[in-house]
């Protein structure tokens, strides 16, 4: 925009002229780097997140056995009552909800520098992800020793059930860790008060990563769930 | 208030509220989608229609892409727009080789999946099977 007003040479054109483009002082994204390069990791990762999701789209499509029961596997019974279809699940769904909710105040309270609201709701939503990882732990085992679900096979029906499950919810729980370490860091980071003249672009940073980690947990619960 | 050198998104956290119930209602209508065992076509519908809700929401109000500026946005929503070219050739190849199985290697289209439940019962008929042990291998 004023970039282009300001210059008083005209801009070369052909090889020349798109090294130029990219090299000279000009800025295209309006945003705190860190924010830019948050952005760019995620567009990254979603496209490994596709890949996998698409990667299922074709062995599913592909395979000649009946895909297993998602919604009788992953049902559950509570003492002993008729198992309720897919519970854990929409529990799990639920509390990674709530956990972006929390997120997107603690946003809020950073911008508003409400340092020890911003810190609690940092740490509640720590929680809410740890807890998620606990209930796919739980889920894990329970397919491992119970129903006897492997990478390579299952009583159920096609083999690759298993490995979608073990990879896609594999790599998506190890987000989700990773994440609850990165916030717990960044909270403590605002205790000490390193963010105090920075600015607190960081909490919406780490919020961007949680809210897409919540955000690829939509297409796995839908495809790979419920579909 | 909002001070002025942050030149970050500040917006009242009404919406917040807002988008937080709306994901949890879409949410739950998702999960109710199974629960009542809608199947078939309308099953894919309101799965996917749902889905791509809390995603949108998510994105825009939550990320906050619905305040920022176009380069941005185009620059995050540009490329994974391009990952629909990959999913629907793959769903394509997918549906011939899928075709190519059953027209030529005798495999039988009608085969029904175990539920855990027979399997369960299946495991208690022939004991001495240790259940996941015996699958193990």
């Amino acid at each position: 925009m004023s970039e282009a007003a300001a210059t008083s040479v005209a801009p070369a054109d052909g090889v020349s002229g798109l090294v130029d483009d990219w090299t000279a002082d000009k800025q295209a994204y309006h945003v705190p780097w860190g924010k830019a390069m948050m952005w760019i990791f995620l567009v990254s990762d979603t496209f490994i997140f596709t890949c996998f999701l698409t990667g299922y789209l074709n062995v599913r499509m592909t395979t000649t056995e009946p895909w297993p029961p998602q919604s009788e596997i992953f049902a559950l019974s509570f003492g002993g009552s008729e198992p309720i279809p897919l519970i854990l699940i929409a529990i799990m769904t639920f509390v990674l909800i709530t956990s972006s909710g929390t997120m997107a105040l603690a946003v809020n309270y950073g911008y508003r520098r409400n340092k020890t609201k911003t810190i609690w709701l940092i740490i509640a939503t720590a929680l809410f992800g740890a807890t998620f990882v606990g209930m796919q732990a739980y889920e894990w085992s329970k397919l491992i020793l119970e129903e006897g679900v492997r990478p390579w096979g299952n009583p159920f029906g096609a083999p690759q059930f298993g490995s979608v499950f073990f990879m896609v919810t594999g790599f998506h729980g190890l987000h989700v860790s990773a994440g609850v370490i990165y916030l717990l860091w960044v909270a403590r980071r605002i205790w000490a008060g390193y963010y105090d003249k920075k600015g607190f672009e960081i909490v919406e940073i780490a919020g961007l990563y949680w809210h897409f980690v919540d955000l690829v947990w939509v297409f796995i619960f839908a495809f790979f769930y419920l579909l | 208030m909002a001070s002025s050198d942050t030149a970050g998104q500040q917006h009242p956290l009404g919406i917040y509220y807002q988008i937080w119930i709306l994901l949890f209602v879409v949410s739950a209508f998702s999960y109710a989608v199974d629960y009542f065992d809608v199947q078939g076509a309308m099953r894919w519908t309101l799965v996917i229609v749902f889905m791509l809700v809390k995603a949108g929401f998510i994105i825009a109000i939550f990320m906050h892409a619905f305040w920022e500026r176009l380069a941005l946005c185009l620059t995050i929503l540009g490329p994974p727009g391009v990952l629909l070219l990959l999913i629907g050739f793959m769903a394509v190849e997918g549906n011939y080789t899928e075709g190519a199985r059953f027209e030529y290697m005798g495999h039988d289209p009608d085969k029904v999946a175990l539920t855990p439940a027979e399997y369960h019962a299946s495991l208690s008929e022939d004991h001495g099977e240790g259940g996941a042990a015996a699958e193990a291998h």
